[in-house]
């Protein structure tokens, strides 16, 4: 591409064959449905845009995508076309010769960035985009360094009131409408949309009605620009310093890909990952926003031993600097592996298949086998499917783009799939409480791993037991009357693989350390377990795979990057769902 | 051109009752339809065809080869549109035959309707042309009592019915895909073309857009047949095979600074200079023209030396100008500063870019800031050469936006700065403070 933009025509090397285009003379092949923007990425040329976005409709609006456009003809020469096209409009096809850096497509790119500049406040020192904006980058790339304009810039008033999550920072703009296109488009509930004409346009809400849907927050990813900002992250953190982890979320049973972003083991926010699997682009703001607990600072950061359910914290009676880990393990191998006890384990739906592997094998390995068990699922209402139509009411079939699932767990089918293996049928949660509460077990050791998730649970049970053992991230009542407690990690500190509501398999990977003392859960049963070597969740899922068949399809696959479809039949076992349990932390709570 | 020329559009025009059904009647009104009625619709468009009828909303297009671009295969509905949103400063003459004379136009409509298999035709219309609208409403009334609408017009197997709708004030409702859109209750955003609206317009579905001039004069070639039409106006350029030719009478608006102002019809090539002197009393106040406007604001501006052209759809192209466009001619008198002039068209097009293309939307609003700025005495040369660049960026090189409202804009800041380069740098160099009044308010 160090080419001079003069346009050449080399004698005819490439055969006239007709599946392939040429994209600054790199060869590729055309694609079906494909714009030149997309073929462009397949030859390793970016053109720049802003109004188009793969999930939205072209409007073609913002001009900044226009390149050359041409055709070869069957004896090698190339006809160039007189205008100049905008990329994100255009179809490919066979033959077609795009250029992208003639002198015509440059002037046009600069003139563009030049204009869309003209009334943007340079405010980037105090903008939340900064560091990630795409007015940023391509003036860098494609504009030049100053403005011609002398007259005052148009002024506008911020917009607080947009939206519960959201804030409009009018002036920042570029009228790119791709907010107002998702709110219509995908979320259906079309808030926004835009006000006044010319370069007096703005983006707005109709007085009384904001844009408080519950995919809204997604319009700040798909904002080009730092025009529509997150409530939630702003000014929390220049984005530079930010690392981010590929991980999943944990709100529903959809299981969206996602951005964990964190910074010296805070986790900032969360931003959906492009995964055609699972979700899409986008992602819902129940899990967007619902990541504060990991942050909380109740969070469990000790192991707790009680000796005749007296609160003593482990270390207590050692030393300041003693690990305080051995004796808590130390505490549960002893209750668990006595020969005259029955025991119950307590799988948790926010556990990964690796950790409930863990974890299940060793309850089955104990003297007196333990019952395992799949915990409380927690559901709440119907499946929440998008873009709604004019009336608030659901799509249905293929016009699905977005759905949250009333299943509020990450893992069911996973964790169900491991409890099925050994107990062969797996039964309800209200069946197993009445078992506890009947007194059928003597000792149970039960996970959580969420906020709120163990919270409303009805624990009367706990008084017909012997010895109690929770693993948990926060303080819960179940927690305050358990023997031990062992203090584990959030979905951001732990490793290994969810199965969502259609039976795809994909990984967390820890962003952060898990606070104080606590281990995530990992490292946690590797120890309980007593099992030689670090956690490798790898090596466990090649494990898993050989003994069950549920996970075969694994074996020796990395399930990178967008996961790996589970065979359903095997996952789709009935399974009787739990009543409701509310799901504290969801809420924009402090962190 | 020595026979002498008879108006045929404008012929009704301040007989008594001339809106009526009955006295169009009287006047031969409504056979043209009878005729076409009784052929098959496909001659119908063979005979607009042959006629080389040019759309006269601006662009200019062949009316005939429009109608033949309707998908033949298709078999739901397909809809007419009728632009009656007239917003080029300068232009009146559908006003004019909408007011005076709806019959021939609505005639023209049905017709249309009726070639284009259309079982629907919307009539947009601008918002502020009230009289227009009650007129068209009693018209179209009468139409449905006369059995000329509904079901089965003038007993034949067609049926038609022709909805009256109300734009909302905005410019770019005249351009054929915003108008689309603002007849579908959205904001008149043009739309991105392919598909051009003869595959997916109105509601997604084919149609034709045409203007109110240009279904008039469907009704009197049908009458009087595409030879009649093909006997005035500028034939075929010989040496040239892209032309396309310029037939038939045109209704040209002349405003400004003229003595007698108005509407005239005459047949398509007269001369600017002709125009202005011997139709519309020459330029007011004996004074000297420095600058026309060949059709609409947006079209550009000649320049003294350049008042010889012939106002058909290829002269003002060729020199400079970017079109005929609606062959409504401003006259600005040798005392007016272009830089004046240049800052109300700005400031128009500021007001009425529809704010989607980014060059448009900012190039508009810039160039009037600069304009501002060179009025207000503190201008500097160099500003003439952004403006230049802006001129340029915004319309001039082809493709830089979605419909051709930058193209507009950009054509009078270009031809002002390149024919009249000297009244700006005089002004700026003075650095005198305009005092005029603005010209034309932006609404």
């Amino acid at each position: 591409m160090t080419s001079p933009s003069s346009p050449q025509s080399p004698a005819a090397p490439s055969p006239p064959l007709s599946t392939t285009m040429l994209v600054d003379d790199v060869e590729v092949a055309v694609g079906k449905k494909e714009n030149i923007i997309q073929a462009a990425r397949k030859a390793g040329v970016e053109i720049p845009h802003y109004c188009w976005h793969p999930d939205l409709s072209v409007v073609a609006s913002c001009r900044m995508c226009l390149v050359e456009v041409g055709d070869r003809r069957p004896n090698g020469d190339v006809v160039m076309g007189p205008k100049l096209v905008p990329a994100c409009q255009t179809p490919t096809k066979p033959d077609m010769v795009v250029k992208t850096q003639t002198p015509k497509v440059k002037q046009s790119q600069s003139t563009t960035l030049e204009y869309l500049l003209l009334n943007h406040p340079l405010d980037c020192s105090i903008c939340d985009q900064a560091g990630e904006c795409y007015l940023q980058d391509y003036t860098f790339k494609f504009g030049h360094a100053h403005s011609r304009l002398q007259e005052p810039k148009i002024q506008r008033i911020d917009k607080h009131h947009i939206g519960e999550q959201i804030v409009l920072f009018t002036d920042r703009c570029v009228m790119c409408t791709r907010c107002v296109r998702f709110t219509r488009e995908v979320a259906g509930t079309a808030e926004l949309q835009v006000i006044n004409r010319g370069s007096g346009e703005e983006i707005d809400v109709f007085p009384g009605h904001p844009c408080n849907n519950k995919l809204a927050g997604n319009v700040v990813d798909i904002c080009p620009v730092g025009a529509l900002c997150s409530k939630d992250f702003l000014y929390k953190k220049r984005v530079w310093w930010l690392k981010n982890q590929e991980s999943v979320c944990t709100g529903c049973s959809t299981g969206c890909s996602i951005h964990a972003d964190q910074s010296d083991d805070h986790l900032y926010r969360l931003r959906p990952r492009e995964n055609p699997l699972a979700q899409g682009r986008f992602m819902c703001d129940e899990g967007r926003f619902g990541f504060h607990y990991v942050n909380d600072p109740n969070r469990l950061k000790l192991p707790i031993v009680r000796a005749d359910r007296t609160p003593t914290d482990a270390t207590s009676p050692a030393g300041k600097f003693d690990d305080p880990w051995p004796a808590a393990i130390q505490a549960v191998h002893h209750a668990m592996t006595r020969p005259d006890r029955k025991n119950i384990v307590i799988l948790s739906p926010f556990m990964t298949c690796e950790e409930a592997y863990l974890l299940a094998s060793w309850a089955k390995s104990l003297p007196s086998p333990a019952h395992l068990a799949l915990g409380p699922v927690p559901m709440t209402g119907d499946d929440d499917h998008y873009p709604k139509g004019p009336k608030g009411e659901s799509p249905s079939g293929r016009s699905i783009k977005f759905t949250i699932r009333a299943e509020k767990a990450p893992n069911r089918w996973g964790v169900a799939a491991i409890v099925q293996h050994w107990e062969g049928d797996l039964v309800d949660w209200s069946q197993t409480a009445q078992q506890l509460a009947a007194g059928q077990f003597q000792q149970a050791y039960i996970v959580g791993g969420a906020s709120g998730y163990l919270d409303q649970l009805d624990i009367t049970w706990v008084a017909s037991l012997s010895f109690l053992t929770v693993q948990d991230i926060l303080p819960s009542p179940l927690s305050e009357r358990a023997d031990v407690v062992l203090a584990s990690g959030s979905f951001a500190e732990r490793e290994g693989a969810f199965v969502n509501h259609a039976g795809l398999a994909q990984l967390i990977k820890p962003a952060i350390r898990s606070p104080g003392e606590a281990r995530p859960d990992g490292r946690l049963l590797m120890g309980l377990v007593v099992r030689p070597g670090l956690y490798h969740a790898a090596t466990i899922r090649d494990e898993m795979a050989d003994i069950m068949s549920a996970f075969k399809a694994w074996k020796g696959n990395s399930l990178e990057p967008d996961g790996l479809m589970l065979e359903r039949k095997i996952l789709t076992a009935t399974v009787v769902h739990v009543p409701p349990i509310s799901q504290g932390g969801s809420a924009n709570k402090g962190d | 051109m020595t026979t002498p020329f008879e108006p045929v559009l404008l012929k009704r025009l301040g007989k008594p009752d001339s809106v009526t059904l009955a006295s169009y009647r009287r006047d031969g009104g409504y056979q043209a339809l009878a005729k076409a009625l009784a052929m098959p619709r496909t001659r119908v468009i063979d005979i607009v065809r042959e006629s080389g009828l040019r759309g006269r909303g601006g662009a200019g297009f062949p009316c005939g080869v429009k109608w033949g671009f309707l998908p033949e295969d298709h078999s739901g509905p397909i809809y007419l549109c009728v632009n009656g949103d007239e917003s080029e400063p300068g232009t009146f003459n559908n006003r004019i035959l909408l007011e005076e004379d709806p019959h021939q136009v609505l005639e023209g409509i049905i017709i249309g309707s009726y070639a284009t298999r259309a079982q629907v035709a919307y009539l947009y219309l601008r918002y502020e042309y009230g009289r227009s609208y009650r007129v068209l409403e009693s018209a179209i009334a009468e139409l449905y009592d006369a059995g000329l609408l509904g079901k089965n017009i003038l007993g034949s197997e067609y049926s038609l019915d022709i909805y009256l709708h109300r734009g909302a004030g905005a410019y770019i409702c005249g351009e054929e895909t915003g108008l689309i859109e603002s007849l579908e209750g959205k904001r008149a955003w043009p739309r991105i073309k392919p598909p051009f609206p003869a595959v997916e317009g109105a509601f997604r579905k084919p149609t034709v857009i045409n203007n109110v001039e240009t279904l008039a004069c469907v009704t009197h070639i049908l009458a009087r047949g595409a030879d009649w039409f093909k006997t005035m106006g500028v034939p075929k350029d010989p040496a040239n095979p892209r032309d396309l030719g310029s037939y038939g009478p045109k209704l040209y608006c002349v405003s400004g600074h003229v003595e007698k102002p108005g509407l005239f019809e005459l047949p398509l090539g007269i001369t600017a200079r002709e125009l202005i002197d011997h139709h519309a009393g020459g330029v007011w106040k004996g004074r000297q023209a420095k600058a026309v406007v060949p059709g609409g604001i947006s079209m550009g501006f000649l320049s003294a030396s350049e008042l010889d052209t012939p106002l058909d759809f290829a002269g003002p192209g060729r020199v400079g100008c970017l079109g005929l466009g609606t062959a409504a001619l401003i006259v600005i008198d040798d005392q007016t500063s272009m830089v004046d002039v240049l800052y109300n068209t700005c400031r128009f097009f500021a007001h009425e870019s529809c704010g989607q293309c980014t060059p448009c939307r900012e190039g508009t609003a810039w160039s009037t800031k600069i304009l501002e700025r060179i009025r207000a005495g503190h201008g500097q040369l160099r500003d003439l050469d952004l403006l230049m660049e802006i001129a340029q960026s915004m319309g001039t090189i082809p493709g830089t936006t979605i419909c051709g409202l930058a193209d507009g804009a950009a054509w009078p800041m270009k031809n002002a700065l390149t024919k009249f380069r000297a009244d700006f740098e005089d002004h700026i160099q003075s650095g005198k403070k305009s005092s005029t009044r603005t010209l034309v308010g932006a609404h």
